[in-house]
C-alpha cells in the first residue's frame, strides 16, 4: 500500500541519473519502439532493455507481480488479435503461407505468427524500460523533472499534488469503505451488479465531497503563500545534469532517429522477410 | 497558461489523485471476465462539469497516466489521450449546454447525461481506436470492439455514478434566491 509506485532504492548508475534525464530517455525510447515494426531493431532494443534492467540491480523478485500482469496482458492481447483478425499478417506482408489449417476462416499462417512476434517484441522492449523508470525514479523527483523537461511549473505542481495526496485519499477511501461495510453495504461478488454500483456510490459520495473541501483548504493555503505569482520556481529535489545524463540522452535520441531513419529508408514500417 | 487559478491547479492535483485511487483500487468485477467497471469516469465527468474543460482534460491525462505507470505495463498513450479528450469534451458540453452544478434538477441531469454520452461515443468509438491504429497498427476490428465494449460500460457507470454525484453536490450548495424575506 505504501510503496505504490515501487520505487526501489539501490545504489546503481541508473539510480544516480537525474529524473529529467530518465524521463527524456523514456519518451524517446517509447517513440522509437512505437513507430517501428522493424524486427531486427525491436529485437536489439528488447535485448538492450533487459541488459539495462540488469544494470539497475533490480531482481526478478522485486517485480514479479508486475511481470505477471505483463504476461497476462501480452497473452490476452495476442489472443484477441488472432480472434478478430487471423489474416492481419497476410494483409501486411502480402504473402500467405498456411502452416496449419483450423476450422472456418481460422488458419495459422507464417505471416500471422511473424506479426504476433513483432507485437510481442514491441511490448517486450517498452515495458522493461517503463518498469525501470518506475523502479528507479523517486516520485518526489518526478514533478521537478517534468518542469525541467519544459512542462509549465503549475502543471508539474498539479502532478506533485496528485502524488502527494494519493496515499491520503487511499486511506480515506478505506476508512469510508469500512464504515459503510459496518453499516451493511455489500461490494463483493455476492451482490448483484446494480447493488454493487450503488454500494460504490455510497462510498464515493462522502469521499468526493470531502475531497472538494480539501481542494478548498489547500488552494487557500497555497494562495496565502503566494503560489503562482512568480514566473519560475525552484524544486527541493531538482538536480543538475551530469555527464552521464547527457550521454544517455544523446544515446536515446540517436536510437529514436535511427528508428525513424530505418522506417524512412525501408519505405514502410514493416520488416518483410517473406518477399 | 496564465489563466490557471490556484484552485484549478489544486483541483487537477486532487482530481487526478481521486481518479487514480478509484481506477486502481475500486475495481468492481463485471460479468465479463477481465473487464472491470471503471467508476473513475463518473468522477471525471463530474469534475469537468465543476472545474471546466481544461481541468477535466488534465485530470484525465495525469490520472490515467499514473494508473498505467503504477501497473507498469507501459503507458497506453492512445487511451490516456482518450481519457483527456473525454474530460475536455464533458467540460465543453457543460459550457455549451449551460449546466449549473449548483442546480441539478431533472433538466440538468438530462443535459449532463447527453453531454457525457456524446463524449463517450466520440472518445472510445473514434479517438481511442484511431490513435491505436496510428500508433500500434493492430487489427481494426479488435480495436473497435475493445473501444465499443469499454465505451458502453463507461457510459453506463458515468450515467449512474456521475448523476448521483451531481445531485449530491448540488444538495450541498446554497441555491440562488434561497433566502426569503420574512
Amino acid at each position: 500500500m505504501i510503496n505504490l509506485f515501487n520505487y526501489i532504492d539501490r545504489p546503481s548508475r541508473i539510480h544516480r541519473l537525474t529524473g529529467a534525464c530518465k524521463l527524456i530517455c523514456l519518451i524517446t525510447w517509447s517513440l522509437a519502439a512505437m513507430t517501428s515494426f522493424y524486427t531486427p531493431l525491436l529485437l536489439a532494443m528488447t535485448v538492450l532493455s533487459f541488459i539495462l534492467f540488469h544494470a539497475a540491480k533490480l531482481r526478478v523478485k522485486d517485480i514479479s507481480f508486475m511481470l505477471g500482469l505483463m504476461a497476462a496482458y501480452i497473452v490476452l492481447n495476442n489472443v484477441l488479435i488472432f480472434l478478430f483478425s487471423p489474416d492481419h499478417g497476410t494483409s501486411i506482408y502480402g504473402t500467405e503461407t498456411v502452416l496449419i489449417k483450423l476450422f472456418g476462416p481460422y488458419a495459422i499462417t507464417a505471416e500471422q505468427l511473424f506479426y504476433h512476434l513483432n507485437v510481442i517484441l514491441k511490448t517486450g522492449c517498452t515495458i522493461p524500460i517503463v518498469l525501470l523508470f518506475v523502479c528507479t525514479t523517486n516520485p518526489s523527483e518526478f514533478a521537478a523533472s517534468l518542469n525541467r523537461v519544459g512542462v509549465s511549473y503549475k502543471i508539474s505542481y498539479a502532478v506533485a499534488l496528485a502524488l502527494r495526496y494519493i496515499p491520503d485519499i487511499q486511506r480515506e477511501y478505506r476508512d469510508i469503505s469500512l464504515a459503510q461495510q459496518a453499516r451493511g453495504t455489500e461490494m463483493s461478488k455476492k451482490a448483484s451488479l446494480v447493488k454493487r454500483l450503488k454500494a460504490a456510490s455510497a462510498i464515493l459520495i462522502p469521499l468526493i465531497l470531502s475531497s472538494m473541501e480539501r481542494i478548498e483548504t489547500i488552494s487557500n493555503a497555497m494562495e496565502l503563500r503566494g503560489f503562482g505569482k512568480g514566473a519560475k520556481r525552484t524544486w527541493y529535489s531538482g538536480r543538475k545534469f551530469s555527464k552521464l545524463d547527457l550521454v544517455s540522452i544523446a544515446a536515446c535520441t540517436a536510437l529514436m532517429l535511427l528508428s525513424f531513419l530505418i522506417t524512412f529508408l525501408n519505405g514502410s514500417r514493416y520488416f518483410n522477410p517473406f518477399i | 497558461m496564465k489563466k490557471f487559478s490556484v484552485k484549478t491547479i489544486v483541483a487537477i492535483g486532487i482530481g487526478a489523485a481521486l481518479f487514480f485511487v478509484l481506477g486502481r483500487f475500486v475495481a468492481i468485477p463485471s460479468p465479463v471476465p477481465n473487464v472491470n467497471i471503471c467508476v473513475q469516469y463518473g468522477l471525471l465527468a463530474f469534475m469537468s462539469v465543476v472545474y471546466g474543460p481544461i481541468a477535466g482534460a488534465l485530470i484525465g491525462f495525469i490520472g490515467h497516466a499514473l494508473i498505467d505507470f503504477s501497473f507498469g505495463w507501459g503507458i497506453w498513450w492512445s487511451w490516456v489521450i482518450a481519457s483527456a479528450v473525454f474530460g475536455l469534451l464533458v467540460g465543453l458540453a457543460a459550457k455549451v449546454l449551460k449546466m449549473n452544478e449548483a442546480e441539478m434538477g431533472k433538466k440538468g441531469l438530462i443535459k449532463f447525461n447527453i453531454g457525457q454520452l456524446v463524449s463517450h461515443v466520440i472518445c472510445w468509438g473514434a479517438v481511442a481506436p484511431v490513435l491505436d491504429i496510428l500508433m500500434y497498427n493492430e487489427p481494426i476490428e479488435k480495436l473497435f470492439a475493445q473501444g465499443l465494449a469499454s465505451g458502453i460500460s463507461n457510459a453506463v457507470t458515468t450515467a449512474i455514478v456521475g448523476s448521483l454525484l451531481c445531485v449530491a453536490y448540488a444538495a450541498t450548495k446554497t441555491k440562488a434566491g434561497s433566502l426569503t424575506k420574512e
